[in-house]
């Protein structure tokens, strides 16, 4: 998780993404900063995250990214 | 059979009358049966189009599904037997199955619009290469048909087996009720681009009749059909003359063209839509918003998440985001990464995925070179500005009364400017005459037409600027309300004493009579949006 806080406060150190529930909702991510997200992502957890899984459920808060990586971890 | 027709009251009125009066299980067999008639209407010849699109869909989304439980039970009952290794190799396999039903859906779909829309673009580039070679040998065009509303209902149909094939949709097994998905007829000439897994929530449904829920619906088609008749087509008449005749109209005309334009196009869009959500709405039927007061965005970005929202998320969705995190772009990512930097290796997908992308919306609103410039235009203005960011924060930092209401204000105007100059791309199909209208704002200097009467002979009299004069202020009115309130206008109104409500509605209604643009004089006409 703290991997993930890293990467996510590099894109935009102003928010408090620990507690911050609504970044796509709220439109505090875009889809600019979702791409760099994934390909981050992709390199630190090894992970690969089809389109599909781009849905706001799945990125609205740190908790819900690094539940999907969980859930990706698992299938592979 | 337009929006704004009698033939299309009339049918509507009809259709709800029985609707209603049917039992509920018939409910949308009717609407299907109502779909196919209003699209015979405008055509006989392209119910053959639309059906083959759904046709091919429906069963290339029957075999995907099916692929999918066969998966599902296979893995199921030979849960013991196979490790990991083997149930990923038979899931690769039947990946690739639903892949090639895919591929073939998509190819033959997406083909019949590229056929149908751009064959003659494609050969008219390859005579005006001939030419440039000093070839004497010219291509025929082809007297091709282009059913209405094709790239509205295409997409919709590759929206919805993409998300079958991602399995995030369960396909639809019937098809006539998938027929219905595709060919719905309020939205099946000019969108929203339904999603099927929001537009079939409603679409089906067994509806009451519910008075509060048809009132609503009528007042939103009221107020669609205020915005299309009494502003876009008087201003249409004003626009085309200045559009038709660009060397007698420039200058301070092209000015004026460009913002009646950019008002017509607003007035025309919008009110296309709260008609078709209008009549969605008095069958129950939720069709989802495509417009979020566009004109009040602060910048082009924003404006691109206000305007036509149905469409981009498409594009965001289908195009965007797969182009941009697949492998191949990634590893053009990594390795400008090693050679050019961390900052440039982040950015480069997202800036190569967002040209395919406007390069693409481009081209989806017609199949000539200005609406690629238009559409590479807006790519080239929101990548600037997304490297910009850093340097506007500064200055909002540094510059506190950058943050007050003035500069929102100027903000606001800036960015409505900057898509009248946009839109003007539309008007004309050759670039250079844009080019050289936009030029003759600053160089003609014939400001003088502006006060002696000129306006007056662009096909809109007094009586017109009046007219579109109030039109507007009441359209400013309301979105201003809807935008500082952030609530639904109807549902405002709802809330006053009868009278009130209903003077307000009737007063609505005796406008669009008595000032709409019908009748003598008047050619009921199409909306933009249908031609695309």
């Amino acid at each position: 998780m703290d991997e993930l806080l890293e990467i996510l406060s590099d894109l935009h150190p102003e928010v408090d993404f620990e507690n911050e529930e609504g970044l796509i909702d709220d439109g505090i991510l875009d889809s600019f900063d979702i791409v760099t997200l994934i390909s981050e992502i992709q390199d630190v957890f090894e992970v690969t995250i089809d389109a599909q899984k781009i849905v706001p459920e799945n990125f609205n808060s740190a908790n819900a990214i690094y539940s999907m990586i969980q859930e990706i971890l698992q299938e592979d | 059979m337009f929006f704004t027709s009698y033939e299309f009251l009339g049918f509507f009125l009809v259709l709800l009358v029985l609707y209603y009066s049917l039992p509920k299980k018939w409910q949308w067999k009717l609407l299907l049966l109502g779909s196919y008639l209003f699209y015979f209407a405008a055509g006989p010849w392209y119910v053959l189009y639309i059906l083959g699109t759904t046709l091919v869909t429906y069963i290339t989304g029957c075999q995907i599904g099916k692929n999918f439980e066969k998966q599902k039970e296979y893995l199921a009952s030979h849960k013991e037997e196979l490790d990991k290794e083997a149930k990923k190799a038979y899931k690769g396999v039947q990946a690739r199955q639903r892949k090639r039903w895919l591929v073939v859906c998509l190819v033959v779909v997406v083909g019949v619009l590229a056929v149908t829309k751009y064959t003659n673009f494609v050969i008219a580039n390859i005579n005006s290469v001939f030419t440039a070679f000093g070839s004497g040998t010219q291509l025929s065009f082809l007297n091709l048909m282009v059913p209405l509303g094709i790239s509205f209902y295409t997409f919709q149909a590759v929206g919805y087996i993409l998300d079958v094939h991602r399995g995030t949709i369960q396909p639809e097994k019937n098809f006539f009720r998938f027929a219905l998905f595709i060919s719905f007829f309020p939205q099946v000439i000019q969108g929203p681009i339904s999603r099927f897994g929001d537009l079939s929530q409603t679409l089906y449904g067994e509806v009451k009749a519910n008075w509060s829920t048809i009132s609503l619906g009528l007042q939103r088609m009221l107020w669609g059909y205020f915005k299309k008749m009494v502003v876009a087509d008087r201003v249409l008449q004003g626009v085309s003359t200045i559009i038709s005749d660009p060397a007698t109209y420039h200058g301070a005309y092209a000015l004026v063209g460009m913002v009646l334009y950019t008002v017509e196009l607003y007035a025309d869009f919008t009110g296309g839509i709260d008609i078709t959500i209008g009549v969605a709405q008095c069958f129950g039927i939720k069709v989802q918003e495509n417009f979020i007061r566009p004109y009040f965005s602060t910048s082009l970005k924003e404006y691109w998440r206000r305007w036509h929202i149905s469409m981009c998320n498409w594009f965001r969705d289908y195009i965007f985001y797969p182009v941009s995190i697949s492998k191949a772009m990634q590893k053009v990512g990594k390795t400008a990464k090693k050679l050019f930097g961390q900052k440039v290796g982040k950015r480069l997908p997202v800036y190569l995925s967002s040209f395919v992308v406007w390069f693409l919306t481009g081209i989806w609103h017609g199949a000539s070179w200005n609406f690629v410039v238009w559409g590479l235009l807006n790519y080239v203005i929101l990548m600037a500005s997304e490297e910009l960011e850093p340097l506007y924060a500064k200055f909002h930092e540094k510059c506190s009364w950058s943050n007050k209401a003035g500069y929102k204000v100027f903000e606001i105007f800036r960015t409505f400017l900057l898509i009248c100059v946009l839109n003007l791309f539309d008007c004309f199909e050759q670039v250079g005459t844009t080019l050289g209208m936009l030029l003759s704002i600053v160089t003609t200097g014939n400001w003088e037409v502006m006060t002696n009467g000129a306006l007056l002979q662009l096909g809109i009299g007094v009586t017109d600027y009046i007219v579109i004069g109030i039109g507007v202020l009441i359209l400013f009115t309301v979105s201003f309300l809807q935008e500082k309130t952030q609530k639904s206008l109807r549902l405002m109104i709802r809330s006053l004493p009868y009278f009130v409500r209903a003077a307000l509605w009737f007063g609505l209604f005796v406008l669009v009579l008595l000032w709409g643009a019908y009748g003598i004089g008047f050619d009921a006409s199409q909306f933009i949006y249908n031609q695309f």
